[in-house]
């Protein structure tokens, strides 16, 4: 397994953490603030471009910059290259996650220096298409290409009004992956509801105190999003430009707090902050029998519970209603063009040939290990039929292919992602850790939403 | 400022040969290309973010609405907010409990070094001041994982023990955590300033002492002590402003103890929060600007009874 595994799987989801910069705010500040400029204009008509539109484009001397923070990336941009050699791609890794968005927000705002295209995580494109900074890649033939890519990953980079924000790149639909040995000891079958799984929790710490079922991560709301998208929630639903919908403590949310709040002050679950050094530690020794992970997670974790190799199987995630299974997604991302772009039509193709071209779309998955969104790839023998030894020759491949196919599609994020996230981890992931009650702390992730929605000047409602 | 006074007040010397070669050239009129160098980099470097940060604090962005003009409400919202009260009181308890303790401890190994009884001094000397040299970033994230509950070594000695380590990562405890970290990262620091102010005290005053019947610690008392007033001084001033802009440490260990560490803990990473996670861009201006005030009158209210007490 290629080292690069560690460093491209942790950024799908570290989007969504508060940031680990370093920067001295004094520096961080006098860095950000920008001019009171919009986000630039045009490209907004609708009309198709004619092919011979986008071949004469393509045959322009032309150079290209892209944001992204994905390792050895090269490799599928010299794909592109070699197809249209008069585009050039200048690769820039401006950070990763909130670093990144931080970055291309300033550029963004000062109307100069932002790139043609960046990587942008699909919890993170509404908090970009509020200020009007993608460009709709629709009339550029983007909408061709909707038969090839997971209903579900389409619907999330799709725009009410018909509008296509971006092109999925990866994914990461939640599966359970778990220690057969541990759950071999105890007697404990895989559980398939999350009625089992509780009582699995119950027993196994019974059994033996140093371990616990599964470790749900006070800090993780990036997981909470995931397990709220399984459970059927819809949190937040934009309508129209300023209207908004926050729902982040209604009747699904309050019966996943009850459950895992109740886990959590019952002790047979822990609580540890996620990607810490306690908790690398934790995986490698044992502490957790089940990760609750996205499609990307197989990958990370052979490379970061090396001590565990041949005890982890996967399996999908447990069920409210087993009759009809479901899942929600944690991480992935996409490549948008900035709207500012002075090359709309080069930027979108490269945007389209780096994620639906077959031989790009497979080198992500062989070179990066990330988990594809296009169909092709996910029936692919090739990609689903793989037996990792770390996963004692199990298709983990193709259990979450499968998982991939469960998630809904009607699952949408807010547009002030960074805020929501912290704004949980501050309630609902305090609540967790302090074994206290959960009900409260949804009701106070509510209210901190709807206060900063206001300020923001949204209109607010909840259902 | 002391390199604006030290070059006006050189440069009448210095032009007079200057002058004569120059022909033309008014008297004084080198004195501002002596300090235009400097003038340029803080005007650029320091006066204009300022200025602009004051700016934007006028102001308010909002995702929906845009930017509109709000005079002093910015500061109003952060006078009032129960937010950056409860930063600003627990970087003052913060103050209050871990500058005492570090300067005192500076204060000893300066006078325990400065004593020259100590064997290998050099060795003492450059081991308490490396921890300085580590960046504080490091140095926090080696602490984090020294504090971990579960595989922390001194959780994992506590257990072998059967010794009962205190959790440093729970709320209770937190503030001390944090307060150690940053002990050991400036006790060297601190004690490198005071221990060079006690080698320019004339060798003089301790024969005169020594010819008055004073002992050693009598001399520490009573002649060391007082001559390091000025720098026991400055290092207190900068323990002020340090621990009223604590942010580092705690945003690294927020990482491993997010529930204890909220994104207001302290006024600066509040005000961090806001402008780079709720992109409340004015209103982090207009609370880095009250923290700045804080600090300035924080500083001077240490100032003025440390000089009434000289002077009483």
């Amino acid at each position: 397994m290629p080292r690069s595994i560690v460093t491209s799987s942790s950024p799908s989801r570290r989007g969504f953490l508060a940031a680990v910069g370093a920067a001295t705010f004094s520096v961080a500040l006098s860095a950000c603030s920008g001019g009171s400029g919009s986000g630039g204009s045009g490209g907004s008509s609708a009309k198709p471009l004619s092919q011979a539109d986008i071949d004469k484009a393509m045959k322009t001397p032309t150079e290209l910059t892209f944001w992204t923070w994905v390792p050895n990336i090269d490799k599928e941009v010299a794909l592109f290259q070699q197809k249209y050699p008069a585009i050039k791609v200048k690769v820039v890794n401006a950070g990763q996650g909130v670093a990144h968005y931080t970055k291309l927000r300033t550029a963004i705002k000062a109307g100069k220096g932002a790139p043609d295209l960046a990587q942008v995580e699909y919890q993170a494109i509404p908090t970009f298409t509020i200020t009007d900074s993608l460009l709709d890649l629709s009339p550029y033939g983007a909408a061709d290409l909707k038969s090839k890519f997971v209903d579900w990953t389409w619907a999330q980079v799709s725009g009410s009004g018909g509008e296509i924000w971006a092109i999925p790149q990866d994914t990461g639909p939640l599966g359970m992956l778990y220690r057969q040995d541990i759950f071999d000891k105890h007697g404990i079958k895989p559980p398939t509801t999350w009625d089992e799984f509780a009582a699995a929790a119950r027993k196994l710490h019974k059994a033996d105190p140093g371990v616990y079922l599964t470790n749900l991560a006070a800090n993780e709301a990036a997981a909470w999003h995931g397990l709220l998208w399984q459970a059927g929630a819809h949190p937040y639903a934009l309508s129209g430009k300023s209207d908004i919908t926050i729902d982040v403590n209604d009747a699904v949310s309050k019966k996943l707090g009850t459950y895992w709040g109740g886990l959590a002050k019952e002790g047979v679950i822990s609580t540890d902050p996620d990607f810490t050094d306690g908790w690398y530690a934790g995986l490698n020794k044992g502490k957790y029998a089940t990760w609750i992970t996205a499609a990307w997670g197989p990958a990370f974790l052979s490379g970061s519970a090396k001590a565990t190799a041949g005890k982890w199987r996967a399996a999908p995630l447990p069920q409210w209603d087993a009759s009809s299974p479901v899942s929600g997604n944690w991480g992935g991302s996409t490549s948008a063009v900035i709207r500012s772009t002075k090359n709309p039509v080069a930027a979108a193709q490269f945007a389209q040939f780096l994620n639906s071209d077959p031989a790009s779309a497979k080198m992500f998955a062989t070179e990066q290990s990330f988990f594809p969104a296009t169909k092709a790839l996910l029936a692919d023998p090739s990609f689903a039929g793989a037996t990792p030894t770390f996963y004692g020759g199990q298709k983990v491949n193709q259990v979450f292919a499968d998982i991939s196919a469960t998630v809904s599609d009607d699952f949408q994020w807010p547009p002030f992602l960074d805020q929501a996230a912290t704004d949980w981890t501050e309630t609902v992931g305090k609540s967790l850790a302090d074994k206290t009650d959960s009900g409260a702390a949804l009701d106070a992730w509510q209210q901190r939403l709807t206060t900063y929605a206001k300020g923001q000047g949204f209109t607010v409602k909840s259902a | 400022m002391t390199a604006m006074t030290a070059a006006s007040t050189e440069d009448p010397r210095r032009a007079g040969p200057q002058r004569r070669r120059l022909g033309g050239l008014r008297h004084g009129a080198a004195g501002p290309l002596f300090i235009a160098p400097f003038m340029v980099l803080f005007v650029l470097l320091f006066l204009t973010p300022l200025g602009y940060a004051a700016y934007l604090s006028l102001f308010q962005e909002r995702l929906i609405g845009g930017t509109t003009f709000v005079g002093l409400d910015n500061y109003m919202t952060a006078l009032k907010d129960p937010l950056l009260r409860e930063g600003l009181l627990r970087v003052a308890e913060f103050f209050a409990i871990q500058v005492p303790v570090m300067l005192l401890l500076a204060l000893l190994f300066a006078l325990a070094l400065d004593s020259g009884l100590l064997r290998l001094a050099k060795v003492i000397r450059l081991g308490i001041f490396v921890p300085y040299a580590v960046p504080s970033v490091v140095a926090t994230l080696m602490w984090g994982y020294l504090y971990g509950p579960d595989f922390g070594p001194f959780a994992q000695l506590g257990r072998k023990l059967d010794v009962p380590v205190p959790h440093f990562l729970s709320d209770t405890w937190m503030l001390g955590s944090l307060a150690n970290v940053v002990t050991w990262e400036f006790v060297g620091y601190n004690m490198i300033i005071l221990y060079a102010a006690l080698r320019t005290i004339p060798g003089e005053l301790y024969e005169a002492a020594a010819v008055d019947g004073a002992g050693a610690w009598r001399i520490a008392w009573s002649v060391k002590l007082p001559a390091l007033r000025p720098a026991l001084l400055l290092t207190l001033l900068f323990s002020v402003i340090g621990s009223f802009q604590l942010f580092n440490e705690p945003k690294l260990l927020q990482t491993i103890a997010p529930d204890v560490i909220d994104s207001s803990y302290t006024a600066n990473l509040y005000a961090y929060t806001l402008a780079f996670t709720g992109q409340q861009v004015n209103y982090a201006a207009a609370v880095s600007f009250l923290l700045g005030l804080v600090i300035v009158v924080f500083s001077y209210a240490v100032l003025i009874t440390a000089n009434r007490r000289r002077t009483s």
